[in-house]
């Protein structure tokens, strides 16, 4: 579906009249990401990240097929072949940095997507499917991070494994049977490196599948935008090229700009020291730290330090963590707010900036701390602040907040008036 | 409207029992904290911020360093700890000619298989094989130490924070324990076969001091060899080892973001012009 206005690609030589009778690539490309569809005309930069993340998820793609071409996933050498792959490998070393660290950029520019997704509610109707594709790109993303992060086989793959899976191991009953499972033996050694390879291999494929998806439903609605009034008319929109093709590729400048300077001048920045030191079943390492990305969650699983009536604390901290993201699978029905943009809900904007936003550097912060005072206190704090926002503040604010007057269309909230205007007809949004 | 309802009087629920669980394990976090004597731990210092020639996006090796750093870790570390990420043929990095690191390879005795026996025997060493280890097993290097295993060092320097200061500090950091240390934490006293140095975390370190005295090793440039030269050379040759293509990165780097700044203020301009038709009037 598009707009009536969208334009018609034309072919306009043999060879693209040939395949648009055979097999339409241009036309897909044209209405997809060309001339052909017609996007509002007052996005602002956050509607780059989108963009840039599948620009990221290519770059994973690209540089891991080709680590993969020299690695080996067992676990006496797994160690010494990255190492060789840093060495002896020809730009081995700008390979695997370019990895790693795309694997950071790849979780903030998807960050950003979701905090803009957060902020101008473009979870609610009708983009629905689009944000609860995001919500299993993510959870498919964190998966795959996870087990990247084993294949170095130091001493926080090893042991970043070991408190991974064995979170499943806190299910009552069945936990243990299925830790040793998925491990497929009772601690991470060659079983567990050799599928964490296998799938670490074939999920970024997985979400290359998934966001086709979450692509194809953006189309059907069309893109949302910053004052979240629904497009009217023609002159709403801009033509995706080469509007947003030019400003796509001015952020990516910026975006690619921050990652180099990351990936040459510190490249191990993000990293921990202790994954340099080869993976050691008989040495713990003092402090147990996932990658910054999953810090907030980490955060949220450790809070739970007690036992809450029957259920034991790590099972409660299991269940939290994982209910942390998948509540995001239920934003469309439990924000029921009219009004998308948080521009224009005055509540919302409150609690977003003075509560949320908060609390996740809060858990953030005491995700990548050691597990000690002052971090177990704010992070429990923040816990119960997560919880009550998404499930309880959200549900209520949409109910009792006054929205501000919003306006008649794009076109009068970019140029002031809108002469497709009908007199008389109120401000109040199509939902 | 009545699903929609249900959908979100079960969410404020889950959400209640989550945040009450939090804040329970905050109640008694708190109590515990009241009542409780934290445990002290006795301090210990951050590596000395060293000047390094090769640190900053403009850093280079100081290869008449890392030359000094070799024969340093050679005659005092290698005794100890391997190093077995670095070949011989890396050396050639360091400014040796290709036929040194053949006279220094073949001075070094690696283990081979006797070409007429086939049993296990040593023999010279040739520029493709690799550091060897001075034990020829961790049983054997956890018997030769009291049951510490002298760590591999080729990457010591990126597996420690802040780990080319780091290594350097260790080195200059052996000392005895201050009295008032020992007064107030009494447990930092270093046990049998430990000794006192500051910049180790937990203050005790199975490490006898590898260098002792001014001199200990003898430089061919004629740089006097104080505890704290030979300290900073071996620190900056291990950070060569652990990571030899870091110039080359930085080097890398340069010309990529100056083209890609380039890129950037194209891509900001082009962008301007198309959306000048646009834009409103201001």
């Amino acid at each position: 579906m598009s707009f009536p206005w969208a334009r018609q690609y034309e072919p306009k030589n043999g060879l693209t009249k040939f395949l648009d009778e055979k097999l339409p690539l241009p036309r897909l490309v044209y209405n997809a990401v060309g001339a052909g569809y017609p996007v509002p005309r007052n996005l602002s930069y956050f509607w780059n990240f989108g963009v840039l993340a599948g620009f990221f998820l290519v770059v994973q793609i690209v540089t891991g097929v080709v680590l993969a071409m020299h690695y080996a996933a067992n676990a006496q050498v797994a160690f010494a072949t990255t190492e060789h792959i840093m060495r002896d490998v020809n730009w081995g070393w700008l390979m695997r940095y370019a990895h790693a660290n795309g694997a950071s950029f790849f979780f903030i520019v998807v960050y950003l997507h979701i905090f803009r997704g957060l902020f101008y509610s473009s979870y609610k109707a009708p983009r629905e499917m689009i944000w609860l594709l995001g919500v299993v790109i993510f959870l498919l993303m964190m998966a795959t991070a996870f087990m990247g992060y084993v294949l170095p086989w130091g001493q926080m793959s090893f042991w970043g494994a070991k408190v991974i899976t064995g979170l499943f191991g806190a299910i009552p009953i069945v936990g243990e049977p299925i830790q040793v499972w998925l491990l497929g033996g009772f601690a991470p050694d060659n079983a567990a490196l050799n599928r964490f390879f296998s799938l670490h291999f074939l999920l970024p494929f997985v979400i290359a599948g998934v966001v086709i998806l979450h692509i194809w439903a953006l189309h059907i609605p069309g893109s949302s935008n910053p004052t979240g009034v629904e497009v009217k008319s023609e002159s709403d929109t801009v033509p995706f090229h080469p509007y947003y093709t030019a400003k796509d590729g001015f952020g990516l400048g910026i975006a690619l700009l921050a990652y180099f300077a990351l990936v040459f001048f510190l490249p191990n920045a993000l990293g921990h020291p202790d994954n340099y030191i080869e993976a050691n079943p008989l040495s713990t390492p003092a402090h147990i730290v996932p990658e910054w990305y999953f810090w907030p969650f980490y955060a949220i699983l450790r809070a739970f330090t007690v036992d809450f009536f029957f259920v034991p604390a790590k099972l409660m901290g299991v269940l939290a963590m994982f209910a942390s993201i998948l509540l995001w699978f239920f934003l469309p029905w439990l924000d029921k707010s009219p009004v998308r943009s948080g521009h224009y809900r005055p509540l919302f904007r409150k609690f977003f900036w003075f509560g949320l936003i908060p609390a996740m550097i809060v858990l953030f912060i005491c995700g990548g701390a050691p597990a000690e005072e002052p971090y177990v206190i704010l992070s429990q704090i923040a816990t119960a602040y997560y919880f009550i926002h998404f499930l309880v503040i959200l549900p209520i604010v949409s109910s009792v907040e006054k929205p501000e007057p919003l306006p008649y269309s794009i076109t009068e909230a970019v140029l002031g008036s809108d002469k497709t205007m009908v007199k008389g007809e109120n401000t109040a949004p199509a939902v | 409207m009545l699903k929609l309802l249900s959908v979100r009087l079960v969410a404020m629920a889950v959400g209640l029992v989550f945040a009450v669980a939090a804040l329970w394990a905050l109640v008694v976090g708190v109590i515990a904290l009241a009542t409780e004597e934290p445990v002290p731990h006795a301090p210990y210092e951050k590596p000395n911020d060293y000047d390094w020639s090769f640190s900053g996006p403009f850093g280079k090796w100081d290869q008449q360093q890392l030359q000094r750093g070799l024969k340093v870790y050679d005659e005092v570390c290698a005794a100890c700890h391997s190093l077995k990420f670095v070949a011989f043929r890396d050396l050639e990095q360091l400014g040796y000619s290709e036929a040194q690191v053949k006279a220094y390879a073949a001075a070094k005795q690696v283990p081979g298989i006797d070409p007429n026996t086939g049993e296990a025997t040593m023999r010279p060493g040739l520029p493709t094989d690799y550091f060897p280890s001075p034990y020829p097993n961790n049983v054997a290097a956890a018997a030769a130490n009291n049951n510490a295993i002298p760590p591999d060092l080729s990457l010591m320097t990126k597996a420690r924070g802040d780990g080319v200061n780091y290594v350097a500090s260790l080195l200059t950091g052996y000392q005895e324990p201050s009295a008032e240390l020992l007064a107030e934490y009494p447990e930092a006293a270093p046990g049998p076969g430990l000794y006192h140095n500051s910049y180790f975390p937990n203050l005790n370190l199975a490490m006898a001091p590898p260098l002792t005295t001014d001199g200990q090793v003898t430089y061919d440039d004629g740089t006097e060899a104080t505890i704290e030269q030979m300290s900073t050379d071996v620190a900056a040759f291990l950070a060569w080892t652990a990571e030899p293509s870091m110039i080359k990165r930085k080097q890398t780097g340069w010309p990529v973001m100056i083209f890609l700044l380039f890129a950037t203020i194209l891509a900001y301009m082009s962008k301007k012009q198309i959306w000048a038709a646009v834009k409103p009037k201001k």
